[in-house]
């Protein structure tokens, strides 16, 4: 068996069981078109350009923050059901499973920014100065980071009760933090320092300067931020997975 | 004749401050189907944890075909089935089966023949969550039957089943034997014994016993293995 073929077969599995829960698909592909909506709805009668402003920022938050939570939930339901166990009894390396993991969700990711992008841009005429399919490239990276986070969370969550839990400790202060609501540089000191580790003020930031300028060296740099920090959380998510336990 | 697939000494296992394996000496042997009895919290889970590797043990030594319980060469030889059905619910009999293959680098023509082995080609485009139970852990043997493995090991494979299906999946565990598999099945139900080549009576962290059934009846003068279990425990000295 070969690892591509292994990280195939888990990839291709992850799509099928989320093709087959239809409520699941639907929620991911329509909530962020009705949240962006309801963004634009809220600045329509509104002086200024807050939807122009705060767009793009969601647009990089929302793909993290559902591929974290699904993750973190079906990562841990696989660790629970036994057959995260199952297969790590198998010949099956670690890395074919969080790649395979990784590959499915961006996919799904790629789906479903790739809607609320067209949404905003040809039909709530978001202001993009930069090219939109960098926005996508950008909300795909942003997806996979929530992946990684989730897939290393799952491993600290013993029901999906808690793991749900970790979306306040985890999300929601790279939320307050990343730039959407002070800009980043106006922060305290000490914050600012805090948000400058915090991988999502990269992403953020990459979806900012894709809509405000054409500088895409600029975008390149803030995502491979991001790439590393998947890459440390897809790294600290592989020590999770014991092929024996005490 | 007879080969060891399994050799264990002076297996102990701590788990969580308690000893849950107290030093035990085995063998398990090729073209039989040995039974591993023993009242529920025994330590019989964890024994066939410590066979298949993903069970960390404390002291002692664990060979399977020779080579420490847990290598990574062993992983495609040994099938295992928990307790608890360990496949997706979401997927259908055949989705599972399909991926596990795909895993474990068996061809596809497998499936089939698996799906058949447990008797379920009737179900095979079923969702699993809306099988039964007793399905549910057929579709979960089926996927330990895929690598064809010279080792089986089988955590109460049979409960809930009804009369009928029992008989027939002990039939099938006599097949893989015959076919030259060592077969280790656990349960917590007596009456299965006779249904076994060979015996491991396990209470509290402990073999009390390793023997046939009738070998096991006439040691003990008793005429079910339930008496015989009883009679053991009875007579073993309080350590």
């Amino acid at each position: 068996m070969s690892t591509t073929t292994a990280t195939v077969a888990v990839t291709t599995r992850v799509l099928t069981q989320v093709r087959r829960d239809h409520r699941t698909v639907a929620m991911l592909l329509v909530m962020p078109c009705v949240v962006m909506t309801l963004l634009w709805w809220m600045f329509e009668d509104l002086p200024g350009d807050g939807f122009d402003r705060l767009g793009p920022a969601l647009l990089a938050l929302i793909p993290f923050i559902v591929m974290f939570l699904v993750t973190s939930v079906t990562t841990l339901r696989e660790r629970t059901s036994g057959t995260l166990e199952r297969l790590l009894a198998m010949p099956m390396g670690k890395v074919d499973f969080l790649f395979g993991y990784a590959i499915a969700f961006g996919l799904f990711a790629a789906a479903q920014s790739a809607l609320a992008v067209a949404l905003c841009v040809w039909l709530l005429d978001l202001t993009i100065v930069g090219n939109v399919w960098m926005l996508l490239v950008v909300a795909v990276v942003d997806a996979i980071l929530g992946t990684a986070l989730g897939l290393f969370v799952s491993a600290f969550a013993r029901t999906e009760f808690q793991a749900v839990q970790f979306m306040p400790v985890v999300v929601i202060p790279q939320i307050l933090l990343c730039g959407l609501f002070v800009p980043r540089e106006a922060l305290p000191r000490v914050l600012e320092v805090i948000s400058d580790v915090l991988p999502l003020s990269y992403g953020v930031d990459a979806m900012q300067t894709v809509a405000a300028s054409h500088d895409t060296g600029e975008v390149w740099l803030d995502l491979a931020v991001v790439a590393a920090y998947v890459v440390a959380g897809l790294a600290l998510g592989a020590l999770t997975l014991r092929r024996q336990t005490p | 004749m007879m080969n060891n697939a399994v050799e264990v000494r002076d297996l102990r296992v701590v788990r969580g401050g308690n000893e849950v394996l107290r030093g035990l000496d085995f063998t398990v042997r090729a073209g039989e189907v040995t039974g591993l009895l023993g009242p529920s919290g025994s330590g019989k889970t964890t024994l066939m944890r410590s066979l298949v590797g993903v069970q960390r043990i404390t002291a002692g030594d664990v060979e399977v075909f020779g080579r420490p319980a847990g290598a990574a060469s062993l992983r495609a030889e040994i099938g295992y089935v928990t307790q608890d059905p360990s496949v997706y619910g979401d997927l259908t009999v055949a989705e599972n089966l399909r991926f596990f293959a795909r895993i474990l680098g068996v061809p596809d023509s497998r499936v089939a023949e698996c799906i058949g082995l447990v008797d379920l080609t009737g179900q095979a485009e079923a969702v699993v969550a809306r099988l039964s139970g007793g399905q549910r852990s057929r579709v979960s043997l089926a996927v330990a039957l895929l690598a064809s493995p010279q080792l089986l090991v089988l955590d109460e494979p049979t409960v809930g089943l009804d009369p009928v299906l029992r008989v027939e999946l002990w039939e099938s565990f006599h097949r893989f034997a015959r076919e030259g598999a060592a077969v280790l099945v656990s349960s917590h139900v007596m009456d299965e014994a006779d249904r076994c080549d060979r015996l491991l009576l396990m209470r509290e962290g402990r073999l009390i016993a390793d023997d046939t059934p009738d070998g096991l009846r006439r040691a003990t003068g008793t005429h079910d293995i339930e008496h015989a279990f009883l009679t053991l425990v009875r007579e073993e000295v309080p350590r």
